[in-house]
């Protein structure tokens, strides 16, 4: 029985780890304009079908990843150039729409660039699976885990360390302070798309091997990484990480002990959970609603 | 301001300024239309069409309700359309019952969905709302595509057809007149609400909730009724679309049906009736005219939304009606 | 507005000469550690034109949105024909007959003039949203009555030439007035006005001020928040004048005018006369 948890928990934490890195991407864009990006999955989808061609063509992995992550990089720019910015001072009802917009744009090109099909990527390291205290791990698990861990080691030194990053979070708390001491918001806008499409891409790559990528894997990853968002409190650093982890974790668990069958719903059911009974989730939210 | 008396010319432009823009004779257009199409509707395929697109502008007429005249949004009302049509399945399927009562029952289950459901979502705003009616709608998606011994799972569910009075309703003719009617209806009733005290309200909403609120108006219950009104709307003609087709799919319910109704009200017109339904009407026969680019089908419906909330925000319809105004006044 | 309710006079013996149509008791409300308003205590009578005036930042507007229900104050009474509508939701301090301006414009832009105004009658028409959309023949009544009386107070505030004009192409002070015209379509008992002469040159200001006269004339309840003194002093019965969330001083234009605390902190002040310049 307890090898049966530890193993629900080993991959609960794996995807509760991806979510983690969508989650990161939502906060970060969402601290820059108040927005919610709906292209975010998008960003994912585009790492991991990057990957497989990159990998087609017969490039090893290390040079994979990185190419990859640039390509969702300049997907990101180009959107937050073309989309977001001419728009940045209409509605939240508009800027929904535009979003939504980008992300049938994104995935319509990505129909056409690749296809229609499933495609896998190999695991970095092989498909043993290795045994650990009578659970069943695979290496790419340990990936993903160490992948993030990285990612998320490096942003928390980028805001916490570097002139810029700190300019970031200040725009996040006040914008027109910000303005006012010299922060370019708008190159704060441009970098955290770049940011949010780093992220992204890395999400998709390391996760492929594992559930396989397609042209519109990216809606679901997208959605279960906002209500991991949501639930950690939106534009929370820390509330990111925890929240993808604890939403990992409650599908793995709720998946197992419960309903497989009902797996994707209690993503769903966690984001309604927070939205009506506590929006600010479970750290807070940074921005309060302008009304 | 100074109040000059009009010429005889001034008097006849302004009147027919008047005529064209006065509700009720866009309903009589709109009629005529419904009548004379049959002239140019040479085979069944291009009745199912008119079929398809009466029935997707009866949920755009109520979705405009609460997207362009109270100004809220809702990214999951496919789930209604869908919960309408199943419904409406399984009571007459399964269950037996006649199916003008399965219709009815089903129609009234999804309005009282909405209130409960309305209730706690519609005290959201913004993203948060966004974001909860979609949330709402996928679980329901799930749910019909998972509970495959009630809803026949992924495959969907064979539905009887409609019968009333031992009078079984076969074939596209017959159906043009019941999706057109049911489309007239909705049209007149979303105008009489439109110019009402309780349609301001709603207009008024959307321009300053709380000057609203300082003028008497109870939004939260505003807001839920015409949530609860637009599920409605998707519900009748989520019924009518399944006992028309013959069966109905979980794809039905899905997010991306939810954001194609969003479409058509935003292109088509926002706070505006005949906007929704000229909204309906180029997103449905477009894709239909032009299976040559089934491929870039998604691509062109991100290109239209980006475009149309960048260049005219206020959708075709309204934009095309400024211009009119704006030369019909020099 | 001859039409309407018979609304109580200075004069009226509501319960009892010089009742006070509006009681305030122990008003407070902070934000976060600021004291917008501290222990505000003031009464209105009937009839009475009541300015409240004060520097920036001295709660005026927070007090006002606490009047109509839109903020909840921490503490205090807000007794409106004796009854207290603290804890109420907004739409109901409106229904007990409250009515409000806003400083920095709350019209309805999608809307034309005549539809705000319409819109301002939502308290006496019938508001059913479902007898709305079957067009019952009360309902087309209804309607039609309500147009009129539209027209007529969009005459009264002299914009009946916009009447079908989309509100956003209308001009600043034809905005303002709009809003008092949508706010008295609402018949209230009292009227707060927040800053109507705000951004208006001398002429359009001295409008507002024949304006507020002859709803003051007409036996209305007004509130007014103003900068412009010249408006305050000609038009006011009574004057309260805050400072930092507190009542400063409280009595005619002439006493406030004299008032040497108000005076020192209220530079500028305009002497009795109304001879001198603004705040």
């Amino acid at each position: 029985m307890g090898s049966q948890w530890l193993q629900f928990v080993a991959s609960g934490v794996t995807s509760g780890a991806i979510y983690a890195l969508v989650a990161l991407g939502f906060s970060i864009i969402y601290n820059a304009s108040g927005a919610i990006n709906f292209a975010q999955g998008e960003f994912v989808m585009i790492g991991g079908m990057s990957a497989v061609t990159l990998v087609a063509a017969g490039l090893p992995m290390p040079v994979v990843v990185p190419l990859a992550a640039l390509t969702a990089v300049v997907v990101a720019l180009l959107l937050e150039k073309l989309a977001i910015e001419p728009a940045r001072k209409a509605s939240t009802v508009t800027l929904i729409i535009i979003t939504i917009g980008a992300s049938l744009l994104l995935r319509g090109l990505a129909q056409l660039v690749w296809d229609k099909r499933i495609h896998s990527l190999p695991a970095f390291s092989g498909d043993a699976p290795l045994q650990f205290m009578g659970a069943t791990v695979l290496p790419q698990s340990l990936w993903v885990l160490g992948g993030a861990a990285l990612a998320v080691g490096a942003l928390s030194w980028f805001f916490g360390r570097t002139l810029f990053g700190k300019a970031m979070l200040a725009t996040s708390y006040n914008p027109l302070a910000a303005q006012l001491v010299g922060i370019n918001t708008r190159t704060v806008l441009f970098v955290s798309f770049g940011l949010a499409g780093m992220l992204g891409a890395l999400a998709g790559v390391l996760i492929a091997p594992i559930t396989f990528t397609s042209y519109d894997s990216g809606i679901m990853l997208g959605l279960k990484g906002f209500a991991a968002a949501m639930l950690g409190g939106l534009g929370s650093f820390n509330g990111a990480v925890l929240g993808g982890l604890l939403l990992g974790l409650a599908e793995a668990l709720g998946a197992g002990f419960v309903s497989s069958a009902y797996k994707d719903v209690i993503a769903f059911v966690v984001l309604l959970a927070v939205l009506f009974f506590m929006p600010g989730g479970l750290r807070g939210a940074r921005r309060s609603d302008r009304v | 301001m100074e109040r000059a008396a009009p010429t005889a010319s001034e008097l006849a432009r302004a009147r027919l300024r008047r005529w064209a823009f006065d509700p009720r004779s866009g309903l009589l257009a709109l009629a005529v239309v419904i009548v004379l199409l049959p002239l140019f509707l040479s085979n069944n395929y291009f009745y199912d069409i008119a079929i398809a697109v009466a029935l997707n502008a009866i949920v755009c007429v109520g979705l405009n309700l609460l997207i362009g005249y109270a100004g809220q949004i809702s990214l999951g009302h496919a789930g209604f359309f869908a919960l309408g049509g199943y419904g409406s399945a399984i009571l007459s399927g399964s269950q037996g019952w006649p199916v003008w009562l399965s219709m009815l029952t089903s129609c009234a289950a999804v309005g009282l969905l909405a209130f409960v459901v309305g209730r706690p979502t519609l005290r959201l705003k913004g993203h948060y709302l966004a974001m909860a009616t979609l949330g709402l709608g996928v679980i329901i998606s799930i749910v019909v595509s998972t509970e495959d011994r009630i809803t026949g799972g992924p495959d969907g569910l064979s539905v009887p057809p409609l019968a009333l009075f031992g009078w079984v309703v076969r074939g596209e003719h017959t159906w043009y007149w019941i999706a057109c009617s049911g489309l007239l209806l909705a049209v007149w009733l979303a105008q009489n609400l439109i110019e009402s005290p309780a349609g301001r309200a709603l207009r008024a909403l959307h321009g300053s909730e709380v000057a609203a609120e300082t003028l008497g108006i109870d939004s939260a219950r505003y807001k839920l009724q015409v949530f609860i009104v637009s599920a409605v709307f998707a519900a009748v003609a989520g019924t009518l679309t399944a006992h028309y087709a013959g069966f109905i799919t979980p794809a039905k319910a899905s997010f991306m049906h939810s954001v194609e109704l969003v479409i058509m009200v935003v292109f088509g017109g926002m706070a505006s009736v005949f906007g929704a339904v000229v909204g309906a009407l180029v997103l449905t026969t477009l894709p239909q005219l032009l299976t040559v680019l089934k491929d870039y089908e998604m691509m062109v419906y991100g290109v239209v939304l980006i475009a149309t909330m960048v260049f005219f925000p206020q959708g075709i319809v309204p934009t095309l009606a400024r211009w009119l105004a704006w030369w019909g006044r020099r | 507005m001859s039409a309407a309710p018979h609304r109580p006079g200075p004069n009226d013996a509501v319960g009892g000469e010089g009742v006070a149509l509006l009681a305030v008791q122990n008003l407070s409300k902070s934000f976060g550690g600021v004291r917008a308003i501290e222990d505000l205590s003031f009464e209105v009578r009937p009839g009475t034109v009541h300015s409240i005036i004060g520097p920036n930042g001295a709660g005026k507007t927070t007090l006002l949105n606490m009047l109509v229900g839109v903020y909840v104050p921490d503490s205090g009474q807000i007794r409106l024909t004796g009854r207290d509508l603290v804890g109420e939701p907004t739409h109901r301090f409106a229904a007990a007959g409250l009515g409000r301006t806003f400083q920095n414009l709350q019209i309805f832009f999608n809307m034309t003039a005549l539809e705000n105004v319409m819109t301002g009658r939502h308290l006496r028409e019938r508001r059913s949203l479902l007898a709305a959309m079957l067009r019952t023949r009360a309902q087309a009544r209804s309607e039609v009555s309500c147009r009129d009386v539209s027209h007529r107070l969009l005459e009264q505030v002299g914009l009946y030439g916009y009447r079908d004009t989309r509100a956003d192409a209308m001009p600043y002070g034809a905005l303002k007035r709009l809003e008092i015209a949508r706010a008295l379509a609402a018949e209230p008992l009292l009227l707060l006005l927040d800053e109507p002469a705000a951004g208006l040159n001398q002429t359009e200001a001295s409008e507002i001020d024949t304006l507020i006269k002859r709803l003051a004339a007409e036996g209305m309840t007004v509130i007014l928040v103003e900068h412009n003194m010249r408006l305050v002093m000609g038009v006011s019965d009574q004057v309260l004048v805050l400072e930092h969330g507190r009542k400063l001083a409280e009595g005619t234009p002439a006493q406030i005018a004299r008032d040497p605390r108000v005076i020192e902190a209220y530079l500028g002040v305009v002497d009795a006369a109304g001879a001198g310049g603004h705040a």
